[in-house]
């Protein structure tokens, strides 16, 4: 098991530099002109030099990524160019906020997919249900579904507030009244996943022969179902959980900017916008680094759910 | 106890008439181009997005006003006779800027489909089909690109090139790509070994023209199915671009209205609702095209997109028979059912369990007969022995028995009554309380019958817990201890063991100990050697006999070997073709067959013919299920069959006070000498 986690690990180093590395051939090789984009059509050669130099643009693409690599290690991600704040704090004051929305998103996808899956296992009406729902899910556009949501809880039923994000530890209840509609939103397309591969692995595990050697003991339904099946599915499942977790990370994007929530998402659409680079750039880390702590959750999970893996 | 040539025999033509179907399977590509549109969900689909397009085409002949056309008196009106759909914030009729919003959209889409495929196709199918280091490499790569979410790297890539829908389709392809390379890679590994492709290669085809025309052929339905998939994605990407105003569009689009509606939602949420529903409703037509086409071509039929019921139905008829084909499941059955006779072995008030005249069908509007009028007693103590080829209904006899019939399969008539109790009128609110402390079961998959993720200790103690109310340190003694009585050395540790850690001789000893937690008065064994290696299965056998000598547990062993039969039964009930054809202690069945189908398979055991003679064997094989003749089901493989034994349906009837026989001619043959006196 350790063994596997340092495997990991090691391979996750790789992961991080290909992604900044990606991010960097986009803004250098690529044939548009970072500067110009920044400063607009009415820039002047001069002004343009000193963008470029600014952002180091003038230098050999392989410079100015070991530049920003070699900065990086030291946890310094550059200056926002619109800020001026070190993009490292901007996006730290920011992570929070993403988090709870992603892990509040996965967590409830989780429990009501699993739950709608497993019922979908053993009944055949409830289980084309599933598959229904999760098919019309996965097409509903997660931005669009948001702001259904708002129109309906926020501006006709005024149960939630229409946007905004409050830090929980000034007002907690603020805060989770918060997060209520843009969890939903990023958790429908996510329920929809999770239910129809839980349905399916559950399904599967139900028809494996210890069920009725268990069965023929006097084990209980109940028992067989949550102890056994859905243990013995628990791989799959988790599987789609942690590519549920990524979904939502990038749902974000589009989610934070419709309920105006200050975190990653809304980040990387501002810079986007504003060509801030260096804070794209951090956002792209970031985002990398969470995919990998998730990837390795859900690596030590495995070896959790199935004892085949905790020996190797 | 190895298989003799009766035995295998089914098997051999199961195996013929398997290979004599796959044609319909590897020529599946012209077929699921027509059984697409024959499909209710792939014709709609293609219906929808046909219609799409050719909207979008017709857009500046169909839609009644220009996208652009403003008209401040008539802002954000709803539906009505002159705008069909509406106004937006300037006056501007939404029908029209929807039908105007198609063809940009879906050109956007194009460029990123085509990036997607060049990239995708030649990368996934040259690793397939050469392997070694550039499969490695590609391995390694499309690995590293899937771990990044692709939303990021278009938004640094928008914010060089700004608001440039290409740029950001293009790059969404590349992000893309990896996941189509991955299952080219994989339908092309499966191609490579065919016959067809061996055949080229023989032929002196050039590789890259084998890729070229062989393997993209037989690749193309999945390449299809992610292609349509990934048609809806960008789609959907598009759409959240142009909402988020990253995006510059002369036309109006899809994203962008609805980003626009999102402006004034606390006046009016209409807007929001046309351009939303078309998008979500296109999307869901590229997804379900995608999905119906990879169903069709992944050589299943149309009900794979509900694997539950499919497997279900699978398993049914694995349990069924090995044996038994589709045509035979085509056809309609007809219920023969014998006459009533108790015989020798008649109904006694000291019998534990009573069968009687058991059927077993599958469900649906054509139910087919698995097994009709198994009837067989055991008493307290006894070992009865049920024997046959496969697919003459043992197993399936057996799980009745249990009522562990698979879903598909039920008990629908006849008694199994246990203890006075008739448990198939009773349902499983009878079983309930008979289930591991009247009845154990120990199965013929040793390891398959563990749940891999518990250890043994666990599972073991689950089921002590169901039976006794203790504490778990009495559970843990008495989990020791029926480890040690199936003569597991260290049972301390291989508590803690997990299945997989175990052999499968050890997996059976756990399997009965576990049958064995509730002191059960009767052993139901399906087979419980045969899996296993043939040094271990006579342990497994003394282990049960003496088993069964000690706790005088009764034990219904289902087996189609003989020599179990000779070293464990008491009885023993022969099987054939769903119904029980003979009964008799074993002595009388070893010495006096009463049957011709025991005689012949008697005659073609190796272990009990003489060493020298040649041994006979029995030909033709057990009609299957629903292919049953009126008659004696054995008659068209008896050498002794008469015009008689096809007449009518035959009883089973007592023989010499001795055997029980669904013989009618029994009589005369044992006068003639065909049949040992």
């Amino acid at each position: 098991m350790l063994r596997l986690v340092a495997r990991r690990l090691l391979w996750s180093v790789p992961l991080v530099l290909a992604a900044a590395a990606v991010s960097f051939i986009a803004v250098g090789l690529l044939p548009g002109d970072a500067a110009r984009s920044l400063l607009g059509q009415n820039a002047t050669e001069e002004q343009l030099q000193q963008a470029r130099h600014q952002l180091g643009l003038d230098l050999p693409l392989w410079e100015q990524y070991w530049h920003w690599l070699t900065n990086a290690l030291q946890g310094d991600l550059g200056t926002s160019l619109i800020s001026r704040t070190p993009v490292v704090d901007e996006l730290n004051s920011r992570i929070g906020a993403s988090l709870s929305l992603i892990i509040g998103a996965t967590l409830l996808a989780a429990v009501v997919g699993i739950a709608l899956g497993v019922r979908g296992a053993r009944r055949g009406r409830i289980g084309r249900l599933v598959d229904t729902v999760s098919v019309i899910g996965l097409a509903v556009p997660d931005f669009w579904l948001g702001l259904i949501l708002v129109v309906v809880f926020a501006v006709e039923l005024q149960l939630f507030p229409p946007n905004g994000y409050v830090d929980p530890l000034e007002d907690p209840i603020g805060w989770a009244s918060s997060l209520v509609l843009p969890v939903i939103t990023l958790a429908v397309p996510a329920v929809a996943i999770i239910a129809k591969q839980t349905r399916d692995a559950v399904a599967t595990a139900l028809d494996r022969p210890f069920v009725r050697t268990l069965r023929a003991a006097g084990i209980s339904d109940r028992s067989i179902l949550f102890r056994h099946a859905l243990r013995n599915a628990a791989i799959p499942i988790l599987t789609v959980v942690g590519l549920v977790f990524v979904g939502a990370l990038s749902g974000t994007v589009a989610v934070e900017f419709i309920f105006a929530i200050p975190g990653l998402g809304s980040t990387a659409v501002q810079a986007t916008a504003a060509h801030d680079f260096p804070l794209i750039q951090g956002v792209v880390v970031y985002f990398t680094l969470i995919v990998i702590v998730v990837n390795l959750a859900v690596d030590l999970a495995y070896g959790y759910f199935n004892p085949r893996v905790r020996l190797t | 106890m190895t298989e003799n040539s009766v035995l295998s025999e089914p098997i051999a033509t199961l195996v013929v008439s398997e290979t004599s179907d796959t044609p319909h399977v590897t020529t599946a590509r012209p077929h699921w181009a027509r059984s697409l549109l024959r499909q209710p969900r792939g014709f709609t689909a293609v219906t929808y997005l046909a219609l799409l397009v050719l909207a979008g085409l017709l857009a500046s002949s169909i839609a009644p006003f220009p996208p652009d056309q403003q008209s401040l008196a008539e802002v954000l009106q709803g539906p009505s006779s002159s705008h069909l759909l509406g106004t937006d914030t300037l006056g501007r009729d939404v029908l029209s800027r929807l039908l105007y919003g198609i063809m940009p959209s879906l050109q956007n889409s194009l460029i990123a489909l085509v990036v997607f495929l060049v990239l995708g196709i030649p990368v996934g199918i040259i690793a397939g089909y050469r392997g070694g280091r550039f499969d490695a490499i590609v391995g390694r790569v499309t690995e590293l690109m899937l771990a990044v979410p692709p939303i990021i790297l278009v938004l640094v890539v928008l914010g060089v090139f700004s608001s440039s829908p290409p740029a950001a389709m293009v790059t969404l392809a590349v992000l893309a790509a990896p996941g189509l390379v991955r299952v080219v890679r994989g339908a092309t590994l499966a191609v490579r070994e065919e016959l067809f492709v061996t055949a080229a290669k023989v032929a002196g085809v050039r590789p890259a023209r084998i890729m070229a025309t062989h393997v993209l052929r037989r690749v193309l339905g999945p390449i299809l199915a992610q292609a349509t998939v990934f048609a809806g994605v960008t789609l959907a990407v598009q759409a959240a671009l142009a909402f988020l105003g990253l995006l510059s569009s002369d036309a109006p689009t899809w994203g962008g209205m609805i980003g626009e509606a999102s402006t004034v939602i606390t006046e009016t949420s209409w807007l929001l609702i046309p351009p939303g529903v078309i998008l979500a409703v296109t999307v869901l037509a590229l997804g379900l095209l995608g999905d119906t086409i990879r169903d069709l071509t992944s050589g299943e039929a149309a009900n794979s997109a509900r694997p539950g019921r499919r497997s279900r139905r699978a398993a049914a008829a694995r349990a069924g028979t090995q044996a038994e084909s589709r045509e035979a499941l085509a056809q309609d059955t007809r219920s023969s059912r014998a006459p009533a006779d108790e015989g020798s072995l008649g109904a006694g008030s000291d019998a534990l369990l009573e069968v009687r005249h058991l059927a077993v069908t599958t469900a649906g509007s054509q139910p087919i007969t698995l097994v009709d009028d198994a009837t067989f007693v055991i008493h307290p103590g006894e070992v009865v022995g049920v024997v046959g080829e496969s697919g003459c209904g043992k197993s399936v006899t057996a799980l009745a028995v249990l009522g562990l019939l698979p879903e598909g399969l039920s008990a629908s008539a006849g008694q199994v009554i246990f203890h006075g109790t008739d448990l198939v009128a009773g349902g499983s609110a009878a079983y309930r309380p008979v289930r591991g402390s009247g009845m154990g079961y120990v199965a013929q998959d040793a390891l398959g019958s563990l749940d891999p993720s518990h250890t043994i200790g666990s599972q073991l103690m689950e089921v002590i817990a169901v039976h006794e109310d203790t504490s778990k340190a009495q559970r843990r003694a008495r989990a020791i201890e029926l480890l040690e009585q199936v003569k597991i050395p260290d049972p301390e540790r291989v508590l803690r063991m997990y299945p997989h850690e175990i052999s499968g001789g050890m997996a059976q000893r756990v399997n009965i100990a576990i049958a064995l937690a509730g002191r059960p008065q009767l052993l139901v064994a399906d087979e419980p050697t045969t899996a296993l290696d043939v040094t271990v299965q006579g342990e497994i056998l003394r282990l049960l006999r003496d088993l069964q000598q000690s706790t005088q547990m009764a034990v219904l062993l289902i087996t189609h070997d003989w020599g179990v039969i000779a070293g464990i039964a008491d009885r023993a009930v022969v099987m054939y073709a769903g119904e029980v054809v003979e009964r008799a202690d074993v002595q009388t069945l070893f010495t006096h067959p009463r049957f011709p189908y025991t005689a012949a398979l008697l005659a073609a055991e190796p272990s009990l013919a003489a060493e020298s003679s040649r041994l006979p064997t029995l030909p033709g094989r057990v009609p299957p299920p629903g292919s049953w003749p009126t008659g004696c089901r054995f008659a068209s493989r008896c050498a002794f069959a008469r015009d008689q034994c096809t007449q009518g349906p035959i009883p089973l009837l007592a023989v010499s006070g001795q055997s029980d026989t669904r013989c009618i001619r029994i009589e005369e043959l044992v006068s003639e000498g065909a049949m040992p006196r």
